[in-house]
């Protein structure tokens, strides 16, 4: 472990640095999360910012430096993350790859596999995307039906994957596909690949958003034959491999790159908003009824911050001890979406307006209201998980 | 936010203690009895030191705190257990944040060891501004005489001693009377939606108490912040018993061949009952941990906090526990109306949440 002295050393330094080097407003609008990048322009001032990011050594600090991490304690890199929040710069778009593709290729990769993958990944030079739902499955992963057949050294894929976020930028996708229809259960028949998106038969579609911009693909697969060592595991281990990818989501132990993944709103950035924003020609903070909502959305940000702390004391873990960590996703993302809602509602006439220079804040919040339903329901909707949450907390029957 | 191993053991004492002596039929049988409250159990929690838990050391305290308090009240809200502790613990307050050292010395001691307190701050005209008052206090020589009509006095027929709001040289105060200075026939039992409770009407008018009997500080602000916290802990309590009280329904019903709970309109919203709930305790304890750290800013938006969220997560539990019940919820044999009594009754006293919320905004906001 590094001495305190030393961290706070290093603390200064990579403070300095952020503030130095943290880009300028590109004069175009950012997304923000990498499920948000739409044009060659966003893509590339993030592409650019997390190679700077890389060079300057602050990121993958902690992964190993034969296969270009930077071999030092975990803590350097929380405080490196750490003060990319602070400074809010724009967000690492590899996250694909630093959140789940790197950490599984550390935890059971082949040692090759390391060496080819995991400083692209850093680097961001090789982008990644995730290729586990399907058009038919949204929220039931464990019946993936893309067909993957070996024939020689290869494996022949046919089928699709959908919400292929950089779909048409990534380099390579970690896919779940079936190579045993016929097996005892529909998880035995499923395999995990590290597969190349490059090869031909792989075409990734760009889907038009809600927001009328792209961000997603649609990735088609017609006989597209990639090489038999791009299994990861065994054959027929697919949703083991799985399960333990998503274990790797950020916050689990171990395996952390750092950098931020998104350039997330806060209610904080709700209020301020309220200061500037005018209804019929006083700020919106000044309106008693918007006063009240705000100061809910004030409570209920707070709820989620105080459940977090609290669930960590078993004396006052409660009756359901598993509620408040298996409900952060529903809470975080049906706040952030009423919040936006709310930004959008106490804007007056301009609350009607959309993307636009003359938007307020070019129209970000009406975009971030859009995009906050991939939050409530990406990764199972909202009434997906408070039927799990039925189930499984209060013990209802399904 | 963290608790002792003091406030552990204290925890799970008080809850085995509540769960025993107030199951659901005990306590419908109190609502129906004339009994003002169970002696011996009274004296059972004097002799556990419930009472002296946050009074200081030098009268006669344990000195541990309000915060220490919450695990005991939340485990008497849970059981709907009926007792003057919420009403002797807020007039214990009042001497804490108000009383001179003689004041304190002189009655501290004996509140502590079990005599009964009850404090009268709410009018007629049910405001939740504590300094706006109509009763007054008129000092001649060495005497006040009161005058007035304070409402809602919980448990005022049984204290001893008594701790009421008055306005004296045009300045709210708070004047301490004894049971025996108060005289007789001076309270008037009144019907109130928690019937678990027992609320008077104090009629004030011409009663004389020495004039050191007033307390030394107004303190309003702090009595009001330690009220919130305490319903707030009551209220965490009830909503764990009222969201058993909808799974065991849930859980057990069937119709159209399915268990309702299987529902998604029931189970649903059961779940909204599970996060509010969880969201309640956590501002309880967080909002205790604070008052404990003593920043009176901070305080006062945790305390505010609680109780908005609190009110607002066990009104809309009770309520919905009286739907999800049908046509048995419309009873009153059913359980979930205790609930929804208690819910009402709580949410109503100090502040509601838009209240609260109204006072947040420009400590959130400005």
């Amino acid at each position: 472990m590094p001495s305190a002295a030393e961290l706070a050393e290093f603390e200064r330094e990579v403070d300095a640095w952020f503030l130095e080097n943290k880009p300028a407003d590109p004069g175009f609008i950012l997304p923000e999360t990498f499920m948000e990048v739409g044009t060659d322009q966003q893509f590339e001032f993030l592409r650019d910012w997390q190679a700077k990011v890389y060079e300057a050594g602050y990121v993958g600090m902690a992964w190993p430096k034969e296969y270009g991490g930077g071999g030092v304690d975990q803590a350097y890199q929380d405080l490196a993350t750490k003060a990319m929040a602070t400074h809010r710069t724009p967000f690492l778009p590899n996250t694909i790859g630093l959140n789940w593709a790197g950490p599984l290729i550390l935890h059971m990769g082949a040692e090759e596999d390391k060496q080819k993958y995991i400083q692209g990944i850093l680097s961001a030079e090789d982008i990644w995307c995730q290729g586990f739902s399907e058009p038919d499955h949204g929220s039931d992963l464990g019946n993936a039906q893309c067909r993957a057949v070996k024939d020689g050294d290869e494996y022949v894929i046919n089928g699709s994957k959908i919400w292929t976020s950089l779909g048409s930028y990534a380099k390579y996708m970690i896919l779940l596909a079936r190579t045993d229809p016929a097996a005892d259960n529909k998880y035995a028949g499923l395999s995990f690949f590290l597969s190349p998106m490059t090869v031909p038969g792989v075409d990734p579609k760009p889907i038009k958003k809600l927001t009328g911009e792209y961000g997603f693909c649609q990735t088609y697969f017609n006989d597209a034959r990639i090489p038999a060592s791009s299994l990861l595991g065994e054959e027929g281990s697919g949703w083991q491999v799985a399960m333990i990818t998503l274990t790797f989501e950020r916050g689990a132990t171990g395996g952390q790159a750092g950098g931020i993944a998104s350039m997330d709103l806060n209610v904080n950035d709700v209020v301020e908003l309220a200061r500037r924003a005018k209804r019929n020609g006083a700020p919106a903070i000044e309106d008693p009824l918007i006063r009240d909502e705000l100061v809910q959305l004030v409570i209920e940000s707070q709820s989620n911050s105080l459940m977090s702390k609290r669930s960590k004391i078993p004396a006052l873990a409660s009756d359901w001890p598993n509620a408040v960590a298996m409900s952060g996703k529903l809470r975080g993302s049906e706040l952030k979406r009423r919040m936006c809602q709310l930004a959008v509602s106490l804007q007056g006439a301009n609350g009607a307006r959309f993307v636009a220079a003359d938007a307020i804040d070019g129209g970000m919040w009406q975009r971030s209201y859009f995009n906050a339903f991939s939050g409530t329901i990406g990764g199972g909707t909202s009434q997906i998980q408070k039927n799990i949450l039925g189930e499984r907390v209060l013990g209802l029957p399904k | 936010m963290e608790l002792t191993e003091e406030q552990i053991m204290l925890m799970d004492t008080a809850s085995s203690f509540c769960r025993e002596k107030s199951p659901v039929a005990v306590v419908r049988e109190q609502i129906n009895g004339s009994e003002l409250y169970d002696a011996e159990m009274w004296q059972e929690i004097a002799e556990l030191g419930w009472l002296a838990v946050a009074v200081p050391e030098s009268y006669g305290g344990l000195d541990m705190g309000l915060s220490s308090v919450v695990p005991i009240v939340e485990s008497m809200g849970r059981h709907l257990l009926g007792s003057p502790y919420l009403a002797t613990t807020l007039a214990i307050r009042a001497l804490v944040h108000s009383g001179s050292d003689e004041q304190k010395e002189r009655w501290l001691p004996q509140l502590a060891s079990g005599t009964i307190g009850a404090v009268g701050l709410t009018e007629q005209d049910g405001s939740w501004l504590l300094d706006q008052i109509e009763s007054v206090g008129k000092i001649d020589g060495e005497q006040v005489t009161l005058a007035g009509t304070k409402c809602q006095v919980l448990d005022a027929e049984a204290a001893d001693v008594l701790i009421v709001s008055a306005l004296i040289d045009g300045q709210a105060r708070l004047v301490l009377v004894t049971k025996a200075q108060l005289g007789e026939g001076r309270t008037r039992r009144e019907i109130v939606i928690d019937e678990t409770r027992r609320s008077y009407a104090l009629d004030l008018d011409g009663v004389v108490v020495p004039a050191h009997q007033i307390l030394e500080r107004a303190d309003f602000a702090r009595l009001e912040y330690d009220a919130l916290l305490l319903l707030s802990a009551e209220m965490s309590g009830g909503l764990s018993a009222v969201l058993h009280t909808i799974v065991e329904y849930l859980t057990t019903r069937k119709q159209f061949d399915h268990y309702i709970g299987a529902y998604q309109a029931l189970k649903h919203p059961s779940v909204d009952v599970l996060l509010s709930e969880e969201a309640a305790k956590s501002h309880v304890y967080h909002a205790a941990a604070t008052l404990a750290e003593g920043d009176e800013g901070a305080t006062e938006v945790a305390v505010r906090m609680a109780k908005a969220q609190a009110s607002e997560a066990f009104a809309y539990a009770g309520d919905r526990a009286v739907q999800f019940h049908g046509g048995f919820g419309f009873t009153y044999e059913c359980d979930a109306q205790l609930y929804l009594r208690r819910a009402m009754w709580c949410q109503h006293q100090f502040g509601d949440e838009r209240y609260q919320r109204q006072k947040l905004a420009p400590l959130l906001l400005d």
